[in-house]
């Protein structure tokens, strides 16, 4: 009959250290949305968002009530806008953005994803057009996230695409300057994006994927480290053995949701990703959960190794509980968005040299990293290109999500507000990347990448 | 559908009388009744089922909510599935 022990459990789990499901993220394909007139094309986009996911938000949140469990995030990702929009003769893509932050707000979701390109090789005429629209397109809207490929390890590296990044990043910094350059937190550069990750700012809805699916991204920082504070001392075989039982109990309940609003809504499920969200609030940390393995300070030796175990248990105590694990399924590393990592730069622990590394074994990248307004275009691609060849060479996705803050320097900090958080800004290495960049061309593909 | 309904506050006397008036009057059956105290803190976990029910879940919800209100008692009512599928392989 009823284990009251597990009972019990669930419910400190949910109340004490905040278990919760971070996101349900519907995926709708807008590929039937194409039309030689940009304005019939919009209109189009406009029903199908407001038609697909007219009942998202009521059904997860009838779902959320009866399991108890949160749901902070209802997000929509739909397909890269870069694919809609070249069959229009527009020259400019806002529009389409401005369209997509309507739609969003009619269905009263929290974020879009998919005002994307994917440009690994090369760029079209949409691609072009799409990239240029970003800083606009994102200082007009509120819930609409970008996203651009530049490299995968199939393609090599992009690098004429991953200069014109860092100019787009520096535009969209100085339109977006009155609220801290927050359009920066909006968009993300990869390498190697996924077709069906529920996270923003990098979701979109990939070609390969259903006409609509549900994704959902679990959380839960705060139950993992609770869990390790039952352990102290103990061996790193019964670490990982507790940070998997503790994900395999986690994935099962972000699967049982989406499967029920799945199955309230008549859309197929996708995927579950298995990555560890923070959030800014106190408990809900991934770099506690390393500091709670030993570390003094997160940032210190030892971080890596501490990472690479806690990204490794998670995915294998999820993969068991899940029936399709996908999306990007990993700890996030996100500055401004995790309480312990704010507080490991604000002392000096951490810096961005270390946080590359730890890119190598964890699921993202340089997430939501503040760096001096001044820091220049070609700085900036130089450490998207270093990412880059992280996740290429490596055969994983990297992002950057960086916000060179207009106005700011080292010693002061960005507020985002909200989910997005605040973050000191960190220094940057002050010599020039400028001849490195201006090479432009593509990085070939790494020779383990040719297996047929 | 089956639901686990939690209680959680101080002792008192009544609390069970007071939950269970508010689910008989819907029609939802008390199927498991299960009491301990933990750290001065009384906790009651009922297994309910709620397939002759009358109202809403979400009524349901807000009136076991309103009667917890009344005594100071955190009430909260889940799936029963949740309990399960999180434990069980």
């Amino acid at each position: 009959m009823l284990n009251t022990k597990n009972v019990i459990e669930t419910i400190k789990m949910i109340d004490r250290y905040k278990f919760d499901i971070r996101t349900i993220t519907m995926g709708i394909s807008l590929l039937d949305c194409c039309d030689s007139d940009g304005k019939k094309s919009r209109q189009k986009i406009y029903d199908k968002i407001t038609k697909t996911a007219e009942k998202l938000v009521p059904t997860v949140e009838e779902v959320e009530k009866e399991y108890g469990i949160p749901v902070i995030n209802k997000r929509i990702a739909v397909t890269p806008i870069s694919l809609i929009g070249s069959a229009s003769s527009d020259k400019n893509y806002v529009e389409y953005a401005r369209v997509l932050d309507k739609a969003a707000s009619e269905v009263g979701i929290d974020f879009l994803g998919g005002f994307s390109a994917l440009v690994q090789k090369g760029q079209t005429k949409g691609d072009q057009i799409l990239i240029n629209s970003i800083p606009e397109a994102l200082s007009v809207t509120q819930k609409v996230c970008s996203s651009v490929n530049v490299a995968s390890t199939k393609a090599g590296i992009n690098m004429d695409a991953v200069k014109l990044m860092g100019k787009i990043i520096k535009n969209t910094a100085y339109l977006t300057k009155d609220e801290d350059s927050l359009g920066c937190a909006k968009l993300v550069v990869f390498a190697n994006a996924v077709e069906d990750n529920p996270f923003m700012a990098g979701a979109f809805h990939g070609v390969g994927e259903n006409e609509s699916c549900l994704s959902v991204g679990v959380s839960g920082p705060g139950v993992v480290k609770t869990a390790l504070e039952k352990v102290k001392g103990e061996s790193f075989d019964v670490v990982s053995d507790t940070i998997k039982k503790t994900a395999f109990k986690i994935t099962r309940a972000g699967e049982l949701m989406v499967k029920e609003v799945s199955n309230r809504l008549g859309i197929p499920f996708g995927i579950m990703d298995l990555s560890l969200a923070p959030t800014p609030e106190i408990g809900d940390s991934v770099a506690r959960i390393l500091e709670e393995m030993g570390l003094e300070s997160c940032g210190t030796h030892g971080t890596t190794a501490a990472l690479a175990l806690l990204n490794d248990a998670v995915k294998k105590g999820g993969i068991m509980a899940s029936s399709h694990v996908g999306g990007l399924s990993g700890a996030f590393i996100p500055v401004s968005e995790d309480e312990g990592m704010i507080q490991a730069v604000n002392k000096s622990s951490m810096n961005l040299e270390k946080l590359e590394a730890m890119t190598c074994v964890c699921s993202v990248g340089l997430d939501m990293i503040a760096i001096p307004g001044d820091t220049s275009e070609s700085t900036i691609s130089a450490i998207i290109a270093d990412e880059c060849a992280i996740g290429v060479i490596n055969n994983k996705s990297t992002a950057v999500r960086l916000i060179p803050v207009y106005g700011k320097g080292i010693g002061e900090e960005a507020e985002f507000g909200g989910l997005l958080g605040r973050a000191p800004i960190m220094a940057v290495n002050k010599y020039s990347s400028e001849a490195f960049v201006a090479r432009g061309g593509r990085i070939p593909a790494p020779v383990h990448s040719f297996k047929n | 559908m089956k639901a686990v309904v939690t209680i959680i506050g101080k002792d008192n006397i009544g609390i069970i009388s007071k939950f269970s008036t508010v689910l008989a009057k819907e029609n939802v059956n008390i199927l498991d009744i299960n009491q301990t105290v933990m750290q001065e803190y009384f906790t009651m976990i009922m297994l309910v089922d709620l397939d002759m029910m009358k109202i809403k879940f979400s009524d349901l919800q807000n009136k076991l909510t309103e009667a917890g209100k009344q005594i100071s008692m955190t009430v909260r009512i889940q799936h029963e599935d949740i309990f399960n599928t999180m434990y069980e392989v």
